[in-house]
């Protein structure tokens, strides 16, 4: 079929940049596989148990960056042991053995290690760029490796990681010969840090355009950075606490108006309202802002904040802004493109918190709202089928009412029809997360519409298996279900197994499937990897088929049984 | 609910089910979150009804129905979690006030060490309220590059530098601060 000389292909395959795509392309013919594979670059591996490190070094010699993803997404809500699993730890090893020559490494819910996060300094001469969301495992001595082993270290980009912090001299580990800094976000280590240090970093590095600073760098040190560093485009503060009426204040507010180039904005972990007129200047041509870690900014400060932001195009808040400030939002934010409303007290009686008519007034002020994260008071099927039609564009939206099973706040109905609307009239939805009272019914919308959806997560909705069977039938592109506190068994879980080949995994906790079930699941489907997994304290696998398993996690795996899992992982 | 049916005879799922609503009303609208989700599927209380109020085991172990907290509910990050900080003026407890002296003024000053989250608030705040700048830390040598050194006693009466051990340590084992001057200061950040 090769009408063109190698060269030529590897040169249009060059043009083709998503994963998908290449993976099409690999499976047009042999010659065409060979070719893609050499010339490949970027590898995407969604579920780290899926291939094995072997494999990837064997097909893809030319690998430069490797994003890897470990534990289920239901890890991030304390629904998985600690110690499941996903590993960082052999992937390291076997690419330091081979001649691979990393340069990027994108992390997503991995366990990682020090030992791991020193050998990778140490192994891969070019290495640029560490990203590091939700991992685990490691110490402020793993970075300062990365710090001093690293000598082309382009980004360091740590977000929400949980990190044993040995404090303040990691940052004092990047040689003094390093100017090639890009991007550093060290916002979620809790420790001190040596400010001189960090000033002296950013003094050398003139390509500095991302820094995240932590809760422990104070305002006059962000004031002394951004004089030198004016030409910073991603901003995240540490603690911005001062007296306005200082003279380091006064310093700040100069800096900022030199700041032309600020394009997005976050942190203020410590903030005293009275100094965010400082940060007006920038506000005009922000374009992401992330208050969602400042309970202290509300009320007037925070709305008249908002005003001054009309290019942006992604807000993260806290529900302290309420319904009123979401109206603000509205009238102002008009490129608005993603929202998401954090709850300020996610177990209390939310008196600040959001309710629908915030949500309805986002729709019809910011009609090209296209992702919603929402955690609201309450919610009503009008509502929602407001926002259907205001807002078609839908590809992310996920709903979360804070109690559980609530019905619709009005008439008291199940929120169906709402969730409904927003899937027919969202055509291009491939996102959805649903919550408050739910039938069967709502599932029975949700196969019959949402054609493009690939991820699902479902909890404390549904009335029988008929609720999953929808969802499986119908959604051709499904390709993660994660479920919690649904009455769905055997009967849903085992009509079609063949389905699960399609898809990344299948997660299902506290339903009513059992044993039995998944172990005919296992031994039909042997491409799959079932795992029941136990709570640590309960050691026992009681052997009747009959019982209901607490956890269960399918995925689809080319490598067969991971031989990593711990003593409370059963792997059927 | 078809799933009724199962869980009257099976494991009892109704003691960590979720139910709304007053004890005997419809089980439609009774799905009440009562509980803490066990790790646990108690085995004790096979025998009570499904239809009788199931939440006697479980106020014993919650509050008020509607605020029990479910497992991994709301599913929010446990890093978002963890770090929610409450505004400062609701914090609890009385504030630990430390008297602040500082060589060569003519009356002390008091300070809550509450109101702050770590040393470069604490030090701001000295800064501002004696007007002095103090000099950057570091372990080795302690705050070089001006002539006054923040000193604190501590529970064995010692006075120690600031800033030598993590924040929280500190916060508690504070008596009083001292911020020396002059070559009393040098000496103890030159020194070992």
């Amino acid at each position: 079929m090769n009408y063109f000389p190698d060269e030529v292909l590897e040169h249009v395959f060059d043009f083709i940049s998503s994963h998908k795509d290449r993976n099409s392309v690999s499976l047009v013919c042999k010659s065409w596989y060979k070719i893609e594979r050499f010339s490949r670059q970027r590898v995407f591996i969604g579920n780290c148990y899926s291939i094995s490190p072997d494999r990837l070094i064997a097909r893809f010699p030319g690998l430069k960056s490797l994003t890897l993803k470990g534990k289920p997404h239901f890890a991030d809500f304390n629904l998985v042991p600690h110690d499941w699993g996903g590993f960082l730890d052999p992937w390291i090893r076997a690419l330091a053995k081979s001649r691979i020559g990393l340069e990027e490494l994108r992390l997503k819910r991995m366990v990682v290690s020090d030992e791991s996060l020193e050998l990778l300094s140490k192994s891969f001469l070019n290495f640029k760029s560490l990203v590091l969301v939700s991992c685990e495992g490691f110490t402020t001595d793993g970075i300062a490796a990365i710090a001093a082993n690293c000598r082309f270290l382009r980004e360091l980009d740590l977000q929400e990681n949980e990190v044993d912090d040995h404090r303040g001299h990691w940052l004092s580990c990047f040689p003094e010969s390093c100017t090639s800094l890009v991007s550093l976000n060290f916002a979620c280590l809790k420790g001190e840090i040596n400010l001189g240090a960090l000033e002296r970093l950013v003094v050398r590095s003139p390509n500095l355009k991302s820094l995240r600073l932590n809760r422990a760098v104070p305002l006059d040190t962000l004031q002394k950075i951004l004089m030198r560093a004016p030409q910073v485009v991603d901003l995240g503060t540490g603690s911005y606490v001062h007296d306005p009426s200082s003279e380091v204040y006064n310093k700040l507010k100069s800096a900022f108006q030199r700041c032309k180039s600020i394009r997005s904005l976050s942190g203020f972990l410590e903030v005293a309202p009275r100094c965010m007129s400082a940060i007006y200047p920038i506000c005009t041509n922000l374009t992401f802002l992330n208050l969602s870690y400042a309970p202290g900014l509300h009320g007037n400060e925070l709305t008249k904040l908002i005003q001054h932001c009309r290019k942006l195009q992604r807000l993260w808040i806290l529900d302290c802004i309420g319904d009123k400030g979401l109206g603000v939002v509205a009238s102002t934010c008009k490129e608005l493109q993603e929202l998401r409303v954090f709850p300020s007290d996610p177990y209390g009686a939310g008196n600040a918190a959001v309710t629908e008519e915030g949500l309805v007034l986002i729709s019809a002020g910011c009609t090209k709202l296209n992702s919603l994260l929402y955690f609201c008071q309450q919610m009503t099927n009008a509502a929602l089928i407001t926002v259907a039609k205001n807002c078609p564009n839908f590809i992310r939206f996920r709903l979360c009412i804070l109690d559980p099973i609530k019905p619709d706040a009005v008439t008291n109905q199940p929120l169906d029809e709402g969730f409904g609307a927003i899937v027919q009239s969202c055509k291009g939805l491939k996102r959805l997360s649903l919550s408050g009272l739910l039938t069967d019914q709502v599932f029975l919308y949700i196969g019959m519409y949402a054609e493009q959806l690939e991820m699902l997560s479902i909890a404390f909705a549904g009335d029988s298996d008929k609720g999953m069977l929808y969802v499986l039938n119908g959604c051709k592109k499904l390709r993660k279900l994660e479920i919690r506190d649904c009455p769905f068994g055997n009967a849903a879980l085992l009509e079609d197994v063949g389905k699960y080949e399609t898809m990344r995994s299948l997660w299902m906790s506290s339903c009513e499937v059992t044993l039995g079930g998944c172990k005919t699941l296992a031994e039909k489907m042997p491409s799959l990897s079932v795992e029941i997994i136990n709570d640590t304290d309960q050691m026992e696998f009681s052997l009747d088929d009959r019982q209901k398993v607490e956890k269960m996690y399918l995925y689809r795996t080319l490598v067969g049984h991971r031989e990593d899992a711990p003593e409370f992982v059963w792997i059927l | 609910m078809e799933g009724s049916v199962a869980y009257e005879n099976d494991l009892n799922l109704k003691a960590t089910e979720l139910r709304l609503g007053l004890p005997g009303t419809d089980e439609r609208e009774e799905q009440s979150v009562s509980n803490v989700r066990n790790k646990k599927r108690p085995l004790q209380d096979a025998d009570e009804e499904f239809g009788a109020n199931g939440k006697s085991d479980a106020q014993n172990e919650t509050a008020p129905p509607a605020k029990a907290q479910i497992v991994g509910w709301p599913p929010i990050r446990s890093y978002r979690k963890n770090n929610f900080q409450p505004k400062k003026s609701e914090s609890d407890g009385p504030g630990i006030y430390v008297k602040v002296s500082m060589d060569g003024a003519p009356y002390l000053r008091k300070i809550d060490l509450k109101v702050y989250t770590g040393y470069a608030e604490l030090l701001q705040a000295l800064e501002n309220m004696f007007k002095f700048t103090i000099g950057e830390y570091s372990e080795r040598e302690g705050y070089k590059g001006s002539d006054y050194a923040p000193t604190y006693e501590d529970k064995d009466g010692d006075w120690m530098l600031v800033g030598d051990v993590p924040w929280d340590m500190f916060v508690t084992s504070c008596k009083r601060l001292r911020i020396m001057k002059g070559s009393e200061a040098r000496g103890l950040g030159g020194g070992v």
